[in-house]
């Protein structure tokens, strides 16, 4: 074991080389660039033994990831807003010819307004690709999540590729201690990449074929299932890697102080550690509130969310990202989840931190405040409130 | 510079060797693109991985459940052939270093695309994969224009052709900007191997994607592939007309070896005689979407494409040192 302290970009690419990956094809974009700059060290010093592919898009990135992936090798890229939303049919092709890729997305937001800085709208608004979706709270998390999610996507009742989002600067460019395992335990849990089918000359087979109407359905019908094995996996890789190196992070979703809670904050990303201290000084001032921090996008914990809501009197949750004309992503698919459901909690939508504005505890407490002054009145006041908006 | 190893083209051997893009595709009937698939497969030196864009041989050749090809075939969208390509050939690599494969075991990787996935959509990813190097063959099947949705026009349809997107109208005559040289846009990328061939010239065209495939690094062939249901013409025209394409010197054949340009054997003849060169005219009057120009109200287009030839031409002799 070694004990670093470094950012989250650099400990992607020590994720990277520790999942042994073979092919990596990558382009550069701010907040990513640590990224793609760290594994091309780790290549040049010959301390990751992998091809790199320094292509000329993030389209052409996926592109090679796809004709690598097929070929055989377990393939690896990073990329970040725009560059993953240049991406967004590329994303489609990998889910839909069922390849393993991984790729950690660093959030940012979308110009215009031209901003680098956190926001989850580059990868929320690529949740119909068909991608398996993490996100992270900390560095020790974004390492162990790459190793995790390898292990996931590779699995035959899986076979999809995944994305492990961390925030823009607030994890990427900030430094934190972390653990990386020994190389020899990591590839005990994570033995080489052995494809199910690849473009194998001794047993050709043509992939992506046209599909009529007659099958398409069924292809569609695999890649759900394959979603809903992946809820069932999530959790139990958590707990095995936990087994080995003594990290989990909560399954599906990380839960804080939930059991007895009254007011839960759903959060996901780096806003889930920071409404860790406002639910500790909340408490200390009698509220009975916790927080869950939404680790896994898609597939959507949908049963956790409903056992989540058996006990809570009500959901806030806080999003970093906005589905135009709608609302935060996190609040349409919390509230879809509770559809039919009887005895539903109350559920307010707060927008905050978008274009990397910062969301500290005390937003947080501010915004624990007003959903409980709602919880008591029995009625929510305002279906989404944009939090700290300026008049 | 010597690219062939022992390989030597011989009809017999050509003959014996199975095919590897079969009978079965729904190609349209008269489809030159289905004989040029067909004749560079033949030119493989073992194994192959195919990679193909979308465009009409892809969507022809592998319709679920059936499939057309006798080697691993992929199809990952259709501006990304040559970037899929890149990811291949890595994969390759890595197995090799491997010992997945055996280091002397060689894989031919080759990517087809039309001309809407090349001159147009593709011309990014395929510029990229050039300038990395990557060790594969990018064939061009060019039958000038988007046939597989319907005749369209692309940066490959040439002057003056009518397309259902540059229709030949009581103004406008058909396409109004000329040809992209797209194979002289890669000999630019300083790539060893590029070369243009035409399906009549089956021989010549074997014989190139052969060396396409052996050069060490990227090669690029750019085939003229007719096609009857967009250039209108009867179905049994097809060879016919890519055999005027390089007599008229519209369509000349050369490759050019480490940027060298060479004329290929019947575009020299013609160079050597130039009364053997045809009028564009003979070229033009078969193909239904040049029947516009054949209107004293368009006729001067034609003047137009003989002259934009005839300079292409000129040029090309030029680059192959023949003045």
């Amino acid at each position: 074991m070694q004990n670093v302290i470094d950012t989250a970009n650099h400990i992607v690419a020590y994720a990277a080389k520790a999942a042994r990956v073979q092919v990596i094809a990558a382009y550069p974009i701010t907040p990513q660039t640590s990224i793609v700059e760290r594994i091309a060290e780790l290549v040049e010093s010959g301390e990751l033994n992998a091809e790199y592919i320094r292509v000329e898009s993030e389209h052409s990135a996926m592109s090679a990831c796809m004709g690598a992936a097929a070929g055989g090798v377990r393939t690896f890229t990073a990329t970040s807003s725009h560059g993953l939303v240049l991406m967004h049919e590329a994303l489609h092709w990998a889910s839909g010819s069922r390849l393993p890729i991984v790729m950690p997305v660093v959030n940012r937001a979308l110009g215009p307004g031209w901003n680098i800085w956190a926001d989850f709208t580059d990868s929320m608004s690529q949740r119909d690709t068909g991608w398996i979706q993490f996100y992270c709270a900390e560095n020790q998390e974004v390492f162990d999540t790459i190793i995790q999610v390898y292990k996931l996507c590779e699995n035959e009742r899986v076979l999809l590729p995944a994305m492990v989002c961390l925030e823009g600067f607030i994890l990427s460019h900030t430094y934190m201690p972390v653990e990386i395992p020994d190389q020899e335990k990591i590839d005990d849990f994570l033995p080489p990449y052995k494809p199910k089918w690849f473009l194998d000359v001794n047993k050709p087979i043509s992939h992506a074929n046209i599909v009529s109407p007659e099958w398409y359905m069924e292809f569609r019908y695999m890649i759900q299932e394959a979603m809903e094995n992946a809820k069932q996996l999530i959790p139990e890789i958590d707990k095995e890697y936990g087994k080995y190196f003594g990290f989990e992070h909560g399954g599906l979703i990380d839960k804080y102080k939930c059991e007895d809670a009254d007011l839960i904050l759903l959060t996901m990303g780096t806003i889930g550690s920071e409404a860790k201290i406002a639910v500790d000084n909340l408490r200390k001032e009698g509220l009975k509130v916790g927080t869950a921090r939404v680790r896994v996008f898609r597939p959507f914990p949908r049963e956790e969310i409903r056992k989540l809501a058996e006990n809570a009197q009500m959901f806030a949750v806080i999003d970093r990202g906005i589905s135009f004309g709608m609302e935060g992503f996190l609040a349409e698919e919390t509230k879809a989840s509770l559809s039919n459901q009887k005895d539903q909690p109350l559920i307010a939508g707060f927008i905050a931190g978008l274009g990397g504005r910062d969301v500290t505890f005390k937003t947080i407490e501010k915004i624990a405040k007003k959903s409980s002054e709602w919880m008591r009145a029995g009625k929510v006041g305002k279906e989404t409130v944009w939090v700290d908006l300026r008049k | 510079m010597e690219i062939f190893s022992e390989w030597k083209f011989t009809a017999k051997g050509i003959a014996e060797k199975p095919d590897l893009f079969m009978s079965g595709h729904r190609a349209c009937a008269g489809c030159a693109a289905a004989t040029v698939l067909r004749l560079v497969m033949k030119a493989v030196r073992g194994p192959a991985i195919v990679t193909s864009a979308t465009g009409c041989m892809e969507v022809v050749s592998t319709i679920y459940p059936y499939t057309a090809w006798d080697i691993p075939w992929i199809h990952t969208a259709f501006e990304n052939v040559a970037a899929n390509a890149s990811g291949i050939e890595t994969a390759i690599k890595v197995l090799k270093k491997k010992g997945k494969i055996k280091q002397e075991e060689q894989i031919d990787v080759i990517a087809f695309a039309g001309d809407g996935g090349t001159f147009d959509i593709g011309i990014q990813a395929l510029s990229g994969a050039v300038e990395r190097g990557h060790d594969f063959l990018y064939v061009l099947y060019d039958n000038e224009a988007y046939m597989n949705t319907g005749i369209q026009r692309s940066g490959g349809t040439p002057h003056g052709a009518a397309t259902t997107t540059s229709p030949a109208g009581t103004v406008i005559p058909g396409k109004l900007e000329y040809k992209k040289p797209i194979a002289d846009i890669m000999v630019a990328h300083d790539m060893p191997y590029v070369a243009t061939a035409s399906p009549y010239y089956w021989q010549d065209l074997i014989t190139k994607a052969r060396k396409g495939i052996e050069v060490n690094g990227p090669a690029f062939l750019h085939v003229i592939a007719p096609c009857p249901r967009g250039w209108r013409y009867d179905t049994s025209k097809s060879i016919e007309i890519s055999r005027l394409a390089v007599e008229t010197c519209i369509f000349p054949l050369w490759e050019a070896i480490n940027g060298k340009y060479q004329l290929s054997a019947p575009s020299e003849a013609i160079a050597l005689s130039p009364q053997r060169k045809n009028s564009v005219r003979e070229y033009l009057q078969m193909q239904g979407r040049f029947r516009h120009l054949f209107t004293p109200k368009f006729e001067k287009v034609i003047d137009e494409i003989q002259r934009i030839t005839d300079e292409r031409w000129q040029r090309l002799l030029k680059k192959c040192g023949i003045t």
